[in-house]
């Protein structure tokens, strides 16, 4: 029933529009004249990365803190512009980069360009606000403090990536944010916000000229001379031996089973493999052979997938389930000789195509809002995939074979040395 | 706006919406029954969703496997929810592969199995889906705020149902509901994207028509008697953060003051997002926010409801500042309340109301699933109608409504407040 080739609606080199301005911002556009709205996106090269452990959570209080005033409104005033216009905006620090994203009808474009470079270049940090803040914060730990999701993920990572910035958690510790000062945040902001490595991606229904040109009006001015290089981030090796992980929150009804190891790095030459072989072990129909032994067939878990986290830097290979605290070592063996059936024998051509099949077929979806494709040409962006990425996706896709897949199985996880971690009653 | 649908009523009474949207190769396809945890008694609650979840588990044609896989397979996504008064299952799919949507969705209209193997092992993963929302403080307090509001009518029970009756209903229980009310004429079906409308309705009589009209099913019609005093509660539980709901009885969607309210939400606790698919906006200077937050009672406030079919609840929820009492923030939420009925407000902040509602519109106007999923949705509480006019309804409120409903909805006597009553980590935060 469709009348169009499905190229027509992936984004591609004559309908993404890539400019680097004089100071180091990059834009990236896409018109999308089928919606009213307008989605503004990207990041900074900013992050925990900078932060000391002592000052853990300095990159997210500070970012969380630009929406607080500046030297032209206070907080109120920027949310009522905002509001006022149905509009949204907001930061969301991260460790290698820290981004931004917010929406608004076309019309209001100008206005989320001026909220993002006057809260980015001249943030006042008002005292009582960041009082407010950090109140708001240490609600926000209380609250993670009795997630048996969110405490079975940090002390994962903080098993898997001993040693390595990964295992600190981006929103600290309430002893670190206490003794975060008004000062550090001025620090933080001055050391290591800036235009240099900038993307900003704007999708919706403006021209994409018109867009470039817009940015160039906001922040075209902007320099930070102070802006420091961000520290690399360091390779880690797999667990020497497996590790088992347990923390205690009482009075619970459900366990929290994370149970992985170290993955690829999203510019590797084998993460695609990596991928559609996860999606056999964990994704596809009802979260792939994970789901069907853990759910389907023992009926021990309501979610149970796994999942490859990868990014500038190494990556994670883990499964996930929510299970009675009784059945919390029954699925864990389940897990793991599933996952040592995964390394051994690797996947059949059935699965391997199934997955592939679904990855192409899929793909139009992720384009189907504007919030899809901003965040899919950050993507391009990010990790030099080209600007022909998606017009190339189909072939990446269908190249990958069972010997790739279970190459890169063996080379990643070995079921004897992996973290298990458990949070729950 | 304009009319760019389709309405048939197929002749065994499936009602069938169709909407062409040509500006990316998908299509959605929507089939909504009308039958939620509403229809519930006790011994059988839960069983609406404990079903819903049965509908995956294959027919003679589609067994369980080769459903889910099918599917995934051609690059589709999909999905199900039951809720209060109804039960949806979706396909959003590429728009040449739609077809196998279609023929799963008429197939398990009549033809799930309902092995009794299958029952056994969905149980414990539904207790589990349970055991996991019951680690959530907010998931127990707003139960115990249902069981308190509603006495009489079904909708106090929770959507997945009670522990009890999830340990102890059978094959042939859940076989029944299903007999009961998957027929076409319970049903009503809903297809937006890029196809043409001809060859779908086609399609769709082709694959659907075939299937016997049955009983009309019944609707349990328990109506719930207004309250007489306001009800307070508190449920302890593990933990640090005290949280207040405030509940009062809200009208229907079909009620006329639904608008006036929706206008009054959105000045007291910022818009609430009515779209499945599409966030919505903050509320940073919502009269709450700016009397709650900003003044350090509560460190979070929002407040919403949603299009039911009979008079269900409003909800304020407040995440209480470490430093305050609940009551301190509750007396800060009930001045700001009493502000609203007293002082009228002006038709400035009701046309921003209306610029947000249409905003957030916009942004769910991009998803072709969203399009098809209001097309679904309005009908069951109400009818397509009301989305198509519900901006215009907006514009139409006159400041004297918001006062008039503020006055008529938020009264003490008809509101149960719930307070969540933290007893501690029982542990170091972290070690």
């Amino acid at each position: 029933m469709a009348k169009k080739p499905m190229n027509v609606s992936l984004p591609g080199p004559e309908d993404i529009h890539r400019e680097v301005l004089p100071n180091g911002i990059t834009v990236l556009s896409r018109a999308n004249f089928n919606s009213p709205s307008v989605v503004v996106s990207g990041y900074f090269t900013s992050g925990s990365l900078f932060e000391s452990d002592e000052k853990l959570g300095l990159a997210d209080f500070t970012f969380a803190a630009l929406m607080r005033g500046t030297q032209k409104r206070d907080m109120q005033g920027l949310y009522d512009a905002l509001e006022s216009a149905g509009a949204g905006f907001g930061y969301d620090s991260g460790t290698y980069t820290s981004g931004f994203s917010g929406r608004s009808l076309a019309e209001d474009l100008p206005l989320l360009l001026d909220i993002l470079a006057e809260t980015i270049q001249v943030p006042t940090f008002p005292a009582e606000q960041i009082e407010r803040l950090r109140a708001q914060m240490l609600t926000g730990l209380a609250i993670r403090a009795q997630d048996t999701s969110d405490m079975a993920d940090l002390i994962f990572n903080d098993a898997l990536f001993e040693g390595h910035p990964y295992a600190r958690p981006e929103d600290g510790w309430p002893e670190t944010i206490q003794s975060i000062t008004r000062e550090d945040m001025q620090n933080f902001h001055q050391r290591t916000i800036g235009p240099r490595g900038m993307v900003i991606s704007i999708v919706g229904a403006v021209d994409p000229k018109r867009a470039v040109e817009a940015v160039q009006r906001a922040l075209g001015a902007w320099t930070n001379p102070a802006q420091e290089e961000r520290p690399a981030i360091p390779d880690k090796s797999a667990p020497a031996q497996t590790v088992k992980r347990v923390h205690p929150i009482a009075g619970k009804t459900q366990s929290d089973l994370i149970i992985g190891t170290i993955g690829p790095r999203r510019k590797d030459a084998d993460f695609m493999a990596a991928s559609l072989g996860n999606s056999v072990l964990g994704q596809f129909g009802m979260m792939g052979r994970i789901g069907d032994i853990v759910r389907e067939k023992s009926g021990l878990a309501y979610y149970a997938s796994s999942s490859l986290s990868a990014g500038t830097g190494p990556g994670s290979w883990e499964v996930s389930a929510g299970v009675n605290p009784l059945n919390v070592q029954k699925a864990a063996d389940l897990i793991v000789s599933e996952m040592k059936r995964f390394v051994q024998k690797g996947v059949s051509a059935q699965e391997l195509s199934d997955s592939q099949n679904s990855y192409v077929g899929r793909l139009p979806l992720s384009f189907e809002s504007n919030g899809g494709v901003a965040g899919s040409l950050i993507n391009i962006e990010r990790f030099d995939l080209g600007l022909d990425y998606y017009r190339r996706y189909e072939g990446l896709v269908r190249g990958v074979t069972r010997a790739q897949v279970k190459a890169v199985a063996e080379k990643f996880i070995d079921p004897d040395k992996l973290v298990i971690a458990v949070a729950g009653p | 706006m304009k009319k760019d649908f389709k309405k048939t009523t197929l002749d065994n009474g499936l009602t069938v919406f169709l909407k062409e949207i040509h500006t990316a190769p998908l299509v959605s396809s929507w089939v909504w029954y009308r039958v939620g945890s509403k229809d519930e008694t006790t011994g059988k609650t839960g069983i609406s969703h404990w079903v819903e979840h049965m509908q995956f588990k294959g027919t003679p044609k589609f067994p369980a496997k080769v459903l889910d896989k099918s599917v995934s397979r051609d690059g589709g996504y999909w999905n199900a929810f039951t809720y209060m008064d109804w039960t949806t299952y979706f396909e959003t799919m590429p728009a040449d592969k739609i077809d196998l949507g279609l023929r799963l969705e008429a197939d398990r209209m009549k033809n799930s199995i309902f092995d009794a193997k299958e029952v056994a092992s969905e149980r414990t993963v539904i207790i589990s889906e349970r055991e996991g929302s019951e680690n959530e403080p907010m998931f127990r307090l707003g139960e115990a705020i249902q069981h308190a509001a509603f006495r009489i009518h079904p909708y106090h029970h929770e959507i997945i149902g009670d522990k009890a009756d999830l340990r102890t209903m059978t094959r042939d229980d859940l076989y029944g509901h299903y007999k009961t009310y998957y027929v076409p004429n319970n049903a009503v079906m809903a297809v937006a994207g890029d196809f043409d409308s001809k060859e779908m309705l086609a399609r769709i009589r082709q694959l659907f028509e075939r299937i016997p009209k049955g009983k009309t099913p019944p609707r349990l019609a328990r109506h719930e008697l207004p309250m007489d005093g306001e009800l307070q509660l508190n449920v302890e539980g593990p933990g640090e953060t005290t949280y207040v709901q405030a509940a009062y009885r809200f009208p229907a969607a079909t009620h006329p003051d639904f608008f006036a309210l929706s206008v009054l939400d959105s000045l007291l606790a910022g818009p609430s997002n009515l779209n499945m698919f599409g966030g919505g906006i903050s509320n940073r200077t919502s009269r709450l926010y700016r009397a709650l937050v900003e003044k350090e009672y509560a460190v979070g406030i929002s407040g919403g409801a949603t299009a039911t079919i009979d008079p269900f609840l409003y909800t304020f929820t407040i995440t209480v500042h470490p430093n305050r009492k609940p009551q301190e923030a509750l007396a800060a939420l009930d001045a700001e309340i009493e502000r609203v009925q007293n002082e009228r407000v002006s038709q400035a902040e009701i046309d921003r109301a209306i610029k947000q509602a249409r905003a957030i519109f916009a942004y769910g106007s991009e998803s072709i699933t969203n399009q098809a999923f209001w097309m679904g949705y309005s009908e069951m509480f109400a009818n397509y109608n009301w989305f198509l006019t519900y901006l215009d309804k907006l514009s139409a409120v006159m400041p004297a409504d918001v006062e008039r409903v503020a006055r008529e909805y938020y009264r003490p006597k008809s509101r149960v407040v719930g307070t969540y009553v933290p007893t501690g980590n029982g542990e170091a935060a972290h070690g």
